[in-house]
């Protein structure tokens, strides 16, 4: 195997009494796209967090390449991992390619004097940024929305105009916080697609997702977070097979399932609470609840 | 059943007054007429109200007012009778300009009675042509309100909401630049009436507002304001020119030195509202002490004047020198101030700037040699700044120009342009590059700014380095147009500009992130206390709530930013055509 592109080795996450993520490990490899499941609050997002420098790991150490990731979201940027967010986080009142551009930043050098001299080396970076930017817009296919602002574009749009500007950057790896969230069938689908072509440009994915249909079809790998501890790490038919995972998601069967006997009771219970149902306070409550 | 409905409808469709169409149309021309053929009347028999109304055919004050705001209402009535090429003023055909016009000579009018009867004490003072304006001027208000209603059961509303306008496309090219050519001169001619009006004359500039405020509703109305910023935008150098210009022959125009103080005065409140529109505007900082920027400036440049007050009264630097004196000078104090707050979020900053502001004054009011070493001269200042002399042209002496005479104050008006135009050009440089992108994202959204690279800190700290070095830059002039400087300008909130409060609020009624909207809003906030001299104790009561009210009807100020129009036209982008729009309005007008 090649030297992963991300490598976490473990991760632990603390906020005061609480572990959001607890000792976890994690690689990517180059030209993979590693899935990343669990339940809602089992510290996904947290350690997507850590990886990008939003968040500094209590302990443990993730490495980019081969070098150990400084704790700035912007050296992260700049050393090549780049971000989408769960909650869309564009910049709103600017318009489409103006966002693309901005991600562009750590690629540019040009600084406050050039800007304000305009030399030809300012326009010369400014076309080329420019060039960049509507080929990313194309090949996400927003490149005849340019001048648009990205509030005024529909959801899917602005969750592929999101990927533009993170991809703007040039990254190596790039994380997907939920990029079908809020999606129908057709635009996941479109998603996957996007997805695959962006494999194939040689940029390494690890995405954050709920929909299990989605990360099964487009995952080498899913890793399982589980109350911020890995679970299982495997391909999609160990991880799919894996009988804690299930439980995980779904609960476990309990020792002695409720019987026949047991729903009579229950029902015999609700009826009774139901026939002096506002003779007291209490019986409300006991109903509301 | 269906007849009544239809009845219904049309009795609707027609205003809240009941008049056939070509009645309200001819109402509405007539009435114009009338307002400006009583103007040549007088209106009052004593001349000691504002203006002196007295004289039979010869308008002064609010009667030229009456004259404008009537003919205005002339020409956007002709619009409804078909008259061949004034469509264009009104392409719509709507109602509501044509009612705005009608109310700007109507309130012109009715302001003029009322204030003769309360000026001088009861209605028989009103000569009989105050009674024609007035009856006059109501008639197009009656003749508007009887043409069909805008928008049908929505009442008032109806008349407030702006109209659908088509959006012809662009004229020739030559054409475009007449349009901003007039454009531009008529600007220059209704400020430098505004300006020319004499400060006890509170009468007459309150008319002066009450009609450009009813005119300017009518042109946004008409979709005129959307059409010229339109065009302006694409001869962005042309326009920009073009109001330099204007500026620099605003002297010309001017036959004492007074206006010209003012001129200058509104020139620098203007270009540091401008400067501060970086930090605020586009970077999205709250800075409430920036004018201590302005302080620093002045200051040092003051104590490098070789004013024999200045600590160091034995140095005198060349203007370009003390200029970036004053510059380094007040970029140091940014970057003090800014570099350990800026790394927080949220308000510190506003807190900490406020602070600043303050301490700022204080500290230049006790740095005296009694409470503190002396630097600043105390309360007193540094007075008798020499005037400069730039080129072996002094400031300070009047200068001829063919037959206009120029003097200290025009000069410094010129010298202050230049500064002006370096700002704007700073300005409007800056945010259209890498750096400005990346201050409008930290404004937009500082967590995903710095997950797209941008360091947060550094990037904000230039551009409040950058705010301030430019507030510097106007306080050098400033100390020199002023002859001195003092503590007490320098203050958070009071009634005269430039403070921190009116210069923030120049910014946020001009319009953040624009160019021309802290100049305008400068020059307003400037304008009006100086004419209202009445108003000086209630100044920042009514401040306030003009400023209440403007956030509630209009938040993105009087100039909307670029952004702000695509976010409310997307439809009308260069590369949607308007076509699918047509048909949406058919079916909204059947």
């Amino acid at each position: 195997m090649t030297t992963p592109v991300l490598e976490a080795r473990a991760v632990t996450m603390r906020f005061g009494g609480l572990t959001a993520v607890h000792s976890v490990d994690l690689t990517v490899g180059s030209g993979e796209i590693v899935g990343l499941i669990g339940p809602n609050g089992a510290g996904k997002t947290t350690f997507f967090n850590c990886l990008t420098g939003l968040y500094i790991p209590t302990e443990g150490t993730v490495t980019y390449q081969g070098t150990v990731l400084p704790p700035k979201p912007h050296l992260v940027t700049q050393a090549g991992i780049a971000r989408t967010f769960q909650n869309i986080r564009l910049f709103a009142n600017m318009t489409v390619l103006e966002n693309v551009l901005v991600g562009r930043h750590t690629r540019t050098k040009e600084g406050l004097w050039s800007a304000l001299l305009r030399g030809p080396g300012f326009k010369k970076a400014e076309k080329e940024s420019e060039a960049r930017a509507m080929d990313l817009l194309a090949f996400v296919g927003l490149d005849h929305k340019r001048d648009h602002l990205a509030r005024n574009l529909p959801y899917g749009e602005q969750r592929k105009l999101e990927i533009a500007r993170a991809l703007a950057s040039e990254p190596g790896l790039l994380l997907l916080d939920e990029p079908t969230a809020g999606m129908n069938p057709q635009e996941t689908r479109a998603t996957e697609e996007l997805v695959f072509a962006i494999r194939d440009k040689g940029i390494a994915v690890l995405v954050i997702e709920h929909d299990m249909r989605f990360i099964f079809n487009l995952c080498d790998r899913v890793a399982v977070l589980v109350q911020g501890e890995k679970l299982v790490e495997g391909t999609s038919d160990v991880v799919q097979a894996d009988e804690r995972v299930i439980a995980a998601y779904l609960g476990t069967p309990f020792e002695g399932e409720p019987g026949e006997e047991e729903a009579a009771e229950v029902a015999a219970a609700e009826a009774a609470a139901d026939a002096p149902a506002d003779s007291t306070t209490g019986s409300t409550e006991g109903d509301s609840q | 059943m269906t007849h009544t409905t239809t009845n219904i409808a049309t009795e609707t469709q027609r205003g809240p007054v009941p008049l056939p169409a070509p009645a309200a149309r001819a109402l509405v021309s007539l009435g114009a007429t009338g307002t400006i053929a009583s103007a040549f009347l007088s209106w009052t028999y004593s001349s000691n109200f504002p203006g002196d109304l007295t004289i039979y055919g010869y308008p002064a004050g609010l009667q030229i007012l009456a004259i404008v705001a009537g003919a205005l209402t002339l020409l956007y009535s002709l619009t409804l009778w078909n008259v061949r090429g004034l469509h264009r003023l009104n392409p719509a055909g709507a109602t509501s300009p044509v009612l705005m016009t009608a109310l700007s000579a109507f309130t012109v009018c009715w302001f003029a009675a009322i204030a003769i009867a309360v000026d001088l004490g009861g209605l028989v003072n009103l000569a009989p042509g105050a009674y024609v304006a007035v009856a006059a001027s109501a008639l197009p208000v009656i003749g508007a309100l009887a043409l069909p209603h805008p928008a049908p059961g929505t009442g008032l509303r109806g008349y407030l909401t702006k109209p659908d306008q088509p959006r012809p496309g662009p004229l020739p090219a030559l054409a475009e630049r007449a349009v901003i050519t007039l454009g531009t001169a008529v600007a220059l001619i209704v400020f430098t009436y505004g300006i020319g009006i004499n400060d006890d004359e509170s009468e007459t500039f309150i008319g002066y507002l009450l009609a450009i405020v009813f005119a300017t509703w009518a042109l946004v109305h008409a979709g005129l304001l959307d059409r010229y910023a339109g065009i302006s935008a694409r001869h962005k150098g042309f326009s920009a020119t073009l109001a330099f210009v204007a500026v620099a022959v605003f002297p010309f125009t001017q036959d004492n030195d007074h206006n010209a103080n003012l001129g200058v005065s509104i020139l620098v409140f203007a270009t540091v509202a401008l400067g501060l529109n970086i930090v605020v505007g586009l970077t999205g900082l709250l800075d409430l002490g920036y004018v201590a920027f302005l302080g620093v400036g002045a200051y040092a440049a003051a104590l490098v004047s070789g004013s024999e007050f200045s600590r160091f009264s034995g140095v005198q630097f060349p203007f370009w020198a003390a200029a970036l004196t004053g510059m380094a000078a007040s970029l140091v104090f940014g970057v003090l101030i800014g570099a350990p707050t800026l790394r927080l979020r949220g308000d510190y900053l506003a807190i900490v700037t406020l602070g600043f502001g303050e301490i700022f004054r204080i500290a230049v009011n006790n740095l005296d040699g009694v409470s503190g070493p002396n630097l600043t001269n105390g309360p007193n200042g540094i007075s008798r700044i020499p005037d400069l002399e730039i080129f072996g042209f002094n400031l300070g002496d009047a200068h001829d120009v063919g037959s206009f005479t120029l003097g200290r104050f025009a000069n410094y008006l010129f010298l202050m342009l230049f500064f002006t135009a370096i700002v704007v050009l700073v300005f409007t440089r800056a945010a259209d590059s890498r750096i400005g992108r990346s201050w409008i994202a930290i404004r937009e959204d500082e967590t995903a700014a710095t997950a797209m690279g941008i360091n947060g800190f550094r990037v904000k700290l230039i551009a409040f380095a950058l705010g301030a070095a430019l507030a510097g830059l106007a306080g050098t002039v400033m100390a020199h147009v002023n002859y001195s400087v003092n503590p007490q300008p320098y203050q958070f909130a009071g009634a005269a500009p430039p403070n921190s409060a009116f210069l923030l609020a120049a910014v946020v009624l001009g319009g953040m992130g624009t160019v021309s909207g802290p100049l305008l809003g400068a020059s307003l906030l400037y304008l009006i206390p100086e004419k209202l001299q009445f108003l000086k104790n209630y100044e920042l009561f009514a401040f306030g709530i003009a400023l209440v009210l403007l956030m509630r009807f209009r938040p993105e100020g009087i100039i909307a930013n670029r952004r702000r129009q695509l976010e409310f036209h997307d439809s009308n982008t260069p590369d949607t055509p308007a076509q699918p729009d047509e048909p949406a309005v058919t079916k909204a007008g059947a």
